[in-house]
């Protein structure tokens, strides 16, 4: 109980006060604290990775050992998974490895490496495909967001046709001043409403923050309080 | 012929003397080089002053100097010197614009004691040999940030509050919750998907685990799974942190010890996808269409994901829940979900499912706070009307308001 509950609580509540007392302290001292808690966050972020590939590998390998629905598809996550790996443990991340311009002569020193050419011309481009599809979404979105079935949803169609125009030549060519109008409903009722959310957002985080430095909040760690 | 090439040389090396008597070049403070007979001497400036800045880790010198009355004769320009007064290395510092009487000089060594001198150079670059000293400064290294003081202050006034209500509900004090429609919709969603027999999906956001955001989440992952658990349904959690994914992990295997069928956890239902944001974004869509849950759960931090997940949750006829302090996709989640949970009832979700009373006094202490923050902005923008429209309480000095105000504003920056 004291490892699972006690220990965690008891280092939440003594970083949380030390970065609180941290912040207020310009002296070098106080900043070198915050680096070695920086350090530390990456180390413990890097190893976390191990864990990430351990689940990954975990969840495929079960799906294939079940024969699961479409199960076909955890063969080629576990088979993807393993090239990159390869490619970036033989080929190199940001420069070529020996080994690789040894095997292909043609590879230079300054040349993208086999592992930054998959980033490049595969990965990226599917997640550049993936954006994309938020056009589409949008248009479905904003389809069923406009349609005017009460006072507010017409409220809303008429504001949302306004800053539409407001954002395209046309809408100045239908009135001169259009693009004021759209900048001052994004400067004020917009910003208003958008700020009033924020103060409560800000207050909630603070809240939440001290809650857990405090040990009043515990829910995270698993269970009950 | 032989005594004229003689006499030639001797008339070279005697000139070459004289040349080099006259034209000694002599290095001068800092990076320029001038002629020391061509030096003047004027300095249109007095009274230097260094004081070590506040409020630093002891690497900037506040300069501080003053012009004498203008020189209408000299059109040359000041430059500002460092001298390090233990190796005695000299560095220019800065080339001063006219009407300047200040300046501050960072990247300091706090262990080195410096001083500094301001010297005119006229229209051809020389250096006047009237240099302006200030005295020897050590800059030091502050224990405090004072300017930061009403923050300080300001938080330990929050904690009192959220300590005082934490109290006055342990001695038996109810406070009253308003209903949060979409965290009253939890208990329905899961019903519905274990009446369907489809699992549930819960996306815990595609921040880290220092968002507040993606805590928040896990502390409403807790219930839902523990509801979960009761109605023997499944869970399916997606990550895109590992380390979200190994507290989620904990918190539905508590969840489910909890209510009593630990032997229902699967791991393998709680899990790592990608931390590529669209590729997660498309592995959860995956998950949408192949598994067709009968709730979506969307709680925590998301970006330009946000629509792309909501309205593919819309496309298999899901019941969606969303919750985010992402003021940018709230109308996303709006326009494609049917309950959202907005801003602060995010925060307020923990409290209001587990109905700890205790958790109840800090919402209360936010409310608190949240009124008198709003209280301070009408009374500022009363007050300002009043004083610049009407005229009236002209005397009225709103400093104090503008105090208040800068430090809101500032909580809010950092």
């Amino acid at each position: 109980m004291f490892l699972r509950r006690q220990l965690p609580l008891m280092i939440a509540s003594i970083m949380g006060i030390t970065m609180i007392i941290q912040f207020f302290v310009p002296h070098p001292f106080s900043k070198s604290v915050y680096n070695t808690v920086l350090d530390w966050l990456m180390i413990v972020a890097a190893f976390t990775y191990l864990i990430a590939v351990q689940s990954t590998v975990q969840m495929h390998a079960t799906k294939i050992q079940r024969k699961t629905q479409d199960w076909q598809f955890s063969i080629i996550v576990l088979g993807s998974l393993g090239i990159t790996a390869l490619i970036g443990i033989f080929g190199g991340a940001y420069a070529p490895t020996s080994l690789i311009m040894k095997i292909f002569p043609s590879i230079q020193p300054d040349a993208d490496t086999p592992l930054m050419y998959f980033y490049l011309y595969l990965q990226a481009p599917m997640q550049a495909t993936i954006f994309s599809l938020l056009a589409f979404y949008m248009a479905s979105a904003a389809f069923r967001a406009f349609r005017a079935r009460s006072f507010d949803a017409t409220m809303l169609l008429i504001t949302a046709s306004i800053v539409t125009l407001g954002r395209v030549p046309i809408g100045q060519f239908i009135y001169g001043n259009m693009p004021e109008v759209v900048e001052w409903i994004l400067n004020y009722p917009n910003m208003a409403a958008q700020r009033g959310i924020l103060i409560g957002v800000q207050l909630g985080i603070i809240a939440t923050s001290l809650k857990i430095i405090l040990g009043i909040e515990r829910r995270y760690l698993g269970g009950g309080q | 012929m032989k005594k004229t090439l003689i006499a030639s040389v001797l008339l070279l090396i005697s000139l070459l003397f004289v040349f080099a008597q006259t034209n000694e070049i002599t290095e001068v403070p800092g990076d320029t080089i001038g002629l020391v007979e061509n030096s003047f001497a004027y300095n249109g400036m007095e009274n230097i002053t260094v004081s070590d800045c506040e409020n630093d880790d002891g690497t900037a010198l506040v300069i501080n100097w003053e012009k004498k009355q203008e020189n209408t004769e000299f059109n040359g320009t000041y430059s500002l010197y460092r001298v390090e007064v233990e190796t005695g290395d000299e560095k220019l510092v800065k080339n001063l614009i006219i009407n300047e009487t200040e300046y501050t000089d960072f990247d300091l060594n706090r262990h080195n004691t410096y001083k500094y001198y301001i010297t005119a150079v006229n229209k051809d670059g020389v250096l006047s040999t009237n240099a302006l000293y200030s005295d020897e400064i050590k800059p030091k290294a502050n224990w405090f940030k004072k300017d930061k003081s009403i923050l300080f202050l300001m938080i330990f006034v929050y904690t009192g509050l959220i300590m005082y209500f934490v109290q006055a509900v342990r001695r038996g004090k109810t406070f009253f919750l308003r209903k949060i429609a979409g965290l009253d919709a939890l208990d329905e969603a899961v019903g519905r998907a274990t009446e369907m027999g489809k699992p549930i999906l819960y996306v815990p956001g595609l921040s880290s685990m220092s968002d507040i955001a993606t805590i928040a989440s896990l502390n409403i992952l807790g219930p839902v799974a523990k509801k979960v658990a009761e109605y023997e349904s499944r869970i399916i959690v997606p990550n895109r942190d590992p380390i979200v994914m190994t507290v989620a992990k904990e918190v539905v295997k508590e969840a489910y010890t909890e209510a009593g069928r630990p032997d229902s956890y699967d791991d393998n239902d709680v899990f790592f996808l990608t931390d590529s944001q669209f590729g997660f974004a498309a592995a959860v869509n995956g998950i949408m269409v192949r598994e067709r849950p009968a709730t979506n759960l969307f709680l925590g931090m998301f970006w330009a994901e946000s629509l792309i997940l909501a309205e593919t949750g819309n496309t298999t006829g899901a019941i969606q829940i969303a919750g985010t302090d992402a003021v940018t996709q709230l109308p996303f989640f709006i326009t494609s979900c049917d309950y959202t949970i907005i801003g602060e009832e995010l925060y307020a979700a923990s409290a209001y499912l587990s109905g700890e009373p205790v958790l109840m006094g800090s919402i209360k202490a936010q409310d608190y706070l949240k009124a008198f923050i709003i209280a301070c902005m009408v009374l500022f923008f009363l007050v300002f009307i009043i004083k610049g429209i009407i005229g009236l309480f002209s005397n009225i000095d709103i400093g104090i308001f503008n105090g208040i105000m800068n430090a809101v504003r500032f909580i809010f920056n950092t």
